[in-house]
């Protein structure tokens, strides 16, 4: 079978994925290009059109303000999976430097940077954000930090076990004893190989991020409130759920499809995919 | 006592001594300036005298050395004082003791229902001949972890509590005020429960001694619940001792939404205030939380399955 019909045939398949694929990408354009999406101000509201419901003029309805509440979300997703990329990257970035150290070097820096990793993950991770967000103070960015700080252990663990595997591999043996330095080794054999799984867990870890930052976001520590994010549009809709039920609804709808979409995302690159190009 | 539960409660104490440590790097060193930051209390400093800043460093000992301040709050924290709040004035463990009951009384009826709900999906899923029935069963738990727990809190208010008038959307009083905030925490938890046991099930069911029962004529009912289940039950019954800490990160939301007292209230409140020594005594009452389930867990594991001796039991997990 030629290579195109295999493929198109792994997508006819699985169409959740495909819908999976299709709602992570709408979330990320929208995100970065937000004007794509909707032409209203997110911040700026007609108080003539206060808590109109759902329609096709006003897609997701109108807020106690006016303001329409789908520019909120398109809007929302900038600050929100921004803020979740940063705390991905901030998790990747570190978590992977130690974990290249502890499987590299080995001996007591390992031990002790394990010991360091357990201890992490033995304090509940929504504590201990909240811990770091009370150290750092409130906003968008300092969410993000604290986040990304409590997956740190989880990369260093998987990036150490991958560093372990590959480290015994025969090219990374020839590599050293044909001369090359031992940075070398690392950052040109070493780290291209046993960044595969850690890639998978970035994608594994996007989805717990996004719910983590709007937690956060939703406790109020995110960013001051004209500003729309996932997590504080569903708690600003708190007061209406009576009478409005679509100002907490559909963020937090929002929310769900992204998390399930990533999940689902993950999920294919981390197994399907893999056995399917083989 | 055996060599391995010797070995565990040093390692418990180990994280519980590391826990205490974090915290403090966190919420004393990280900052810079720790003292106005508990004396703005979460608002602005420049309201805040030099002299109230210049008492409240006597009283935290902000005016010794690092290591003094840490050796002294380490020695205070051996037996249980954690310094006083600085918003309320009461000792940090007081304040958690007090609310202690009303979120035990969440945890553990969220926990409870979690486990009982995901071991059902887990049987159920693995039980069925239904290919429709066995693919629902086990899409549900991608979707329990992907609902945020504040969001399907809300919804649950909105339905139950004001469309149909069935619950009271908030407060702590009595049974019928506990059952929305209990299936709101249990909705992440049973996922996860669901998830892990319906993978040591279909495992468990792969085994020879299956094969063997079933030809000896046990009937498939038998072999499902009475012998896989036995064999299985150890990863999730582990799961769940590492989710206990989650669940008391999740009442810090659940607290919230529902408007209840309890520790997760307290944790939100504090954070808010910036009020440091309360956050302090409250991330390490949840690695001690963490680490007393999985103590639990390492006894009650050696009596499922004799051939486990605790040493090998956490291994299953990692």
């Amino acid at each position: 079978m030629s290579r195109g019909r295999a493929a198109a045939r792994f997508w006819l398949r699985r169409p959740g994925l495909v819908a999976a694929v299709a709602v992570l990408a709408l979330a990320l354009l929208a995100a970065f290009f937000p004007g794509l999406f909707t032409g209203r101000d997110p911040l700026s509201g007609v108080p003539a059109e206060r808590l109109r419901g759902p329609s096709l003029h006003h897609l997701f309805g109108t807020d106690q303000l006016g303001r329409d509440l789908f520019s909120r979300v398109v809007h929302g997703a900038a600050l929100s999976l921004k803020a979740t990329s940063l705390a991905v990257a901030v998790g990747l970035v570190a978590g992977s430097a130690l974990g290249l150290a502890a499987g590299y070097v080995g001996g007591l820096l390992d031990d002790a940077l394990m010991r360091i990793a357990d201890v992490l993950l033995a304090i509940p991770s929504l504590l201990l954000s909240l811990a770091l967000v009370t150290a750092l103070g409130f906003g968008t960015v300092k969410v993000a930090v604290a986040v990304g700080v409590t997956s740190v252990a989880g990369f260093a663990r998987i990036m150490r076990a991958e560093v372990l595997r590959v480290r015994e591999a025969t090219y990374v043996e020839a590599a050293r004893s044909s001369g090359s330095r031992p940075l070398a080794v690392l950052l040109r054999h070493v780290l291209p190989n046993a960044s595969g799984p850690v890639l998978v867990y970035a994608a594994v870890e996007f989805g717990t991020v996004v719910l983590a930052v709007s937690a956060l976001s939703f406790l109020g520590y995110g960013a001051e409130p004209p500003a729309p994010e996932w997590g504080s549009l569903v708690s600003g809709g708190r007061d209406y759920l009576a009478t409005a039920w679509w100002l907490t609804t559909l963020p937090g709808l929002t929310i769900a499809a992204t998390v399930l979409a990533a999940g689902r995302v993950s999920r294919a690159l981390d197994g399907e995919a893999k056995e399917a190009s083989r | 006592m055996p060599r391995y539960l010797v070995q565990r409660l040093l390692q418990a104490v180990f994280v519980l001594w590391a826990a205490f440590t974090t915290s403090f790097v966190v919420l004393y060193l990280l900052p810079g300036d720790p003292v106005s930051i508990m004396a703005s209390g979460g608002g602005d400093t420049n309201d805040v005298s030099p002299e109230q800043i210049a008492e409240l460093k006597r009283v935290y000992g902000f005016d010794k050395p690092l290591v003094e301040q840490y050796g002294d709050r380490l020695w205070h924290a051996l037996r249980g004082d954690f310094g006083i709040s600085v918003q309320s004035g009461d000792p940090v463990t007081r304040l958690i003791a007090g609310q202690l009951p009303a979120t035990l009384q969440l945890t553990s009826a969220a926990l409870l229902l979690a486990t009982v709900v995901g071991a059902g999906v887990a049987l159920a899923a693995t039980y069925t001949r239904r290919r429709w029935l066995r693919q629902a069963l086990l899409s549900l738990p991608a979707l329990g972890v992907s609902a945020p727990t504040f969001w399907v809190g809300l919804i649950l208010v909105q339905l139950v509590s004001f469309r149909w008038g069935l619950l009271p959307a908030i407060g702590n009083e009595g049974f019928r005020s506990l059952i929305l905030p209990a299936v709101t925490l249990a909705v992440p938890t049973s996922a996860v429960i669901a998830q892990v046991f319906a993978r040591s099930l279909r495992a468990a069911l792969a085994e020879p001694y299956v094969e063997t029962a079933l030809a000896k004529g046990a009937s498939r009912r038998r072999v499902h619940f009475g012998h896989a289940l036995r064999n299985a039950a150890i990863p999730p019954l582990t799961v769940a001792g590492m989710l206990v800490g989650n669940l008391l990160a999740g009442s810090v939301i659940v607290e919230t939404v529902f408007s209840r007292t309890g520790v997760g209230r307290v944790t939100a409140t504090a954070v808010t205030a910036q009020d440091l020594p309360v956050v302090q005594g409250l991330v390490v009452f949840g690695a001690l939380a963490f680490v007393l389930a999985n103590l639990a867990v390492d006894l009650i594991v050696p009596l499922l399955d004799p051939r486990i001796t605790g040493a090998a039991a956490t291994a299953v997990t990692r």
